[in-house]
């Protein structure tokens, strides 16, 4: 006889959690039914694709009037995955089964997860905001690095610090660290300070050491590229 | 409630331990209960400042291990009564505190005292970072030169970030102490000003502590200097900062800068 060696893990048990849209149907359900058809020709597709959980518990309703209500929601592609607040005669092998211990979760959260192609959202350009504004003064050692696009910054930048910017950098205040602005490739990228103090600007590829600001040094000034150099102008 | 205050720097050498030992006694003195607790494990001072090296037996290791009681290792000055401190091992490393241990220690000692002032080692390395983790504010101490304050610029931006209090989201309250300010030097451009550092580092202001040789007398005497010479300048500028920190407000005196009458008798804070 041939020993066996016990397969280590040969089933994997994980925890995973997820939000998932609580319906609270109420009495009489053909009203209830008939309120969520309206509203689904006005959203039609909302629940597509989406975790949907019933939560009964302050619902009377005999088994059969129940187990028609979830073929109802069936029929309306909502497929109820769970079901909360359930008695026993609600619960069989066919029927979605019982969960406790829920927690609340707002439905905002729940959209901005399961992000859906909406026919609308796929019209419009993606709203992801290519602006990093910090309200605090930008420490020595620390680094911002936004390469999406523009950094503002109210307040300074301390020597040893540095700003990394796809796009253009202001900073309302001194600058007495580093500013990389167009790092993302974007030769219109600019530089603005209140006060310049900085140890090094680049923009794109071209460069200006704290050696090289003469003058500039204490001023509010623009930096903007002019051809392949670095040009700094002083605002007044 | 005991409040949990770091005194901290980046930068060695710029009086840390000193001004913890100082305003630590002042505090006491004024008759409140203060634990003064050293956290540079392997370099410990604040036994030697507070004049009580020879009465360590059992450190802040001990407790944090579980192998001594805290009333154990607590050792309470000799001259004033409210005052106690907790010294760090010198026989070990910054490694031997566990996180877990420093939590539980802060935790009781927060029911046992008014002032919890943690010492902190220099550097931003895991000792620096423990003794601020669990602090409701920070003492940033800063000497007038500006190795100093970039270093103490980048203790901001980790207090801002390493500790419990920025972790929950909340702002942790930071106060400025500038000390060994030279005024003959700050005059000849030889040293930052006042308004260059604090123009740099854009904290509030809690004192400013003059150079001066009764600092450096009153350490080798094992004395704070708020209680060893306590008319002298530098106790006098400590003891104003610690009213500020107990929440008065108390009129900034530049050291070396003698004002005419009425703009003293309409002095503002510096900050």
């Amino acid at each position: 006889m041939t020993l066996h060696p016990r397969q280590q893990q040969a089933i994997s048990f994980r925890g995973r959690s997820l939000l998932a849209f609580v319906l609270t149907p109420r009495a009489p359900v053909a009203a209830w039914l008939a309120e969520m058809d309206a509203w689904l020709d006005r959203s039609p597709g909302f629940f597509n694709a989406k975790p949907v959980m019933l939560e009964i518990s302050g619902l009377t309703i005999s088994a059969e009037a129940y187990r028609a209500m979830i073929g109802d929601l069936a029929r309306r592609n909502l497929r109820v995955m769970a079901v909360e607040g359930a008695a026993p005669e609600h619960l069989g092998d066919d029927l979605p089964p019982l969960v406790t211990s829920g927690r609340p979760a707002s439905a905002t959260a729940l959209l901005d997860q399961t992000a859906r192609p909406d026919p609308q959202a796929e019209a419009r350009p993606e709203a992801k905001p290519a602006s990093l504004v910090i309200d605090a003064n930008v420490r020595s050692g620390q680094s911002i690095c936004f390469p999406e696009g523009d950094v503002t910054v109210v307040g300074a930048v301390a020597s040893g610090a540095e700003v990394i910017a796809g796009g253009s950098i202001h900073i309302y205040g001194a600058l007495r660290g580093r500013a990389m602005a167009g790092v993302s490739g974007a030769p219109g990228a600019r530089i603005f300070c209140k006060k310049l103090h900085a140890e090094f600007l680049s923009i794109g590829g071209a460069y200006r050491t704290a050696e090289h600001m003469g003058s500039l040094e204490g001023r509010a000034i623009h930096a903007r590229l002019d051809g392949a150099d670095m040009h700094i102008v002083v605002l007044e | 409630m005991g409040r949990v205050v770091v005194v901290t720097s980046g930068k060695g050498g710029v009086g840390k331990t000193t001004s913890t030992a100082a305003i630590g006694a002042a505090l006491a003195k004024g008759g409140q209960y203060v634990c003064v607790v050293d956290f540079d494990v392997g370099l410990r001072n604040l036994d030697l400042i507070l004049g009580a090296e020879r009465r360590v037996v059992y450190d802040f290791i001990n407790v944090a291990n579980g192998e001594a009681k805290l009333s154990q290792a607590l050792i309470r000055d000799r001259r004033v009564e409210t005052l106690y401190l907790l010294a760090a091992s010198q026989t070990r490393d910054k490694d031997a505190l566990s996180e877990e241990g420093v939590a539980r220690v802060i935790g009781e000692l927060r029911e046992m005292f008014d002032w919890i002032i943690c010492d902190s080692p220099a550097g931003i390395e895991r000792g620096a970072t423990l003794a601020m983790r669990h602090a409701d504010q920070a003492i940033v101490v800063t000497n007038p030169e500006v190795s100093s304050v970039r270093d103490s610029d980048r203790i901001i931006g980790l207090l801002d970030s390493k500790t419990l209090m920025a972790e929950r989201g909340e702002r942790m309250e930071k106060h400025l102490l500038l000390t060994r300010y030279d005024a003959g030097r700050a005059a000849r451009g030889e040293m930052l000003g006042v308004d260059d550092v604090l123009d740099i580092l854009s904290i509030p202001l809690l004192g400013i502590i003059p150079e001066s040789d009764e600092v450096l007398r009153a350490s080798n005497l094992g004395a704070p200097v708020t209680l060893n010479e306590a008319v002298s300048a530098p106790a006098r500028a400590y003891l104003d900062a610690c009213r500020r920190l107990m929440g008065e407000s108390v009129p900034m005196v530049i050291p070396g800068q003698k004002k005419p009458f009425f703009s003293r008798l309409f002095g503002r804070r510096a900050a």
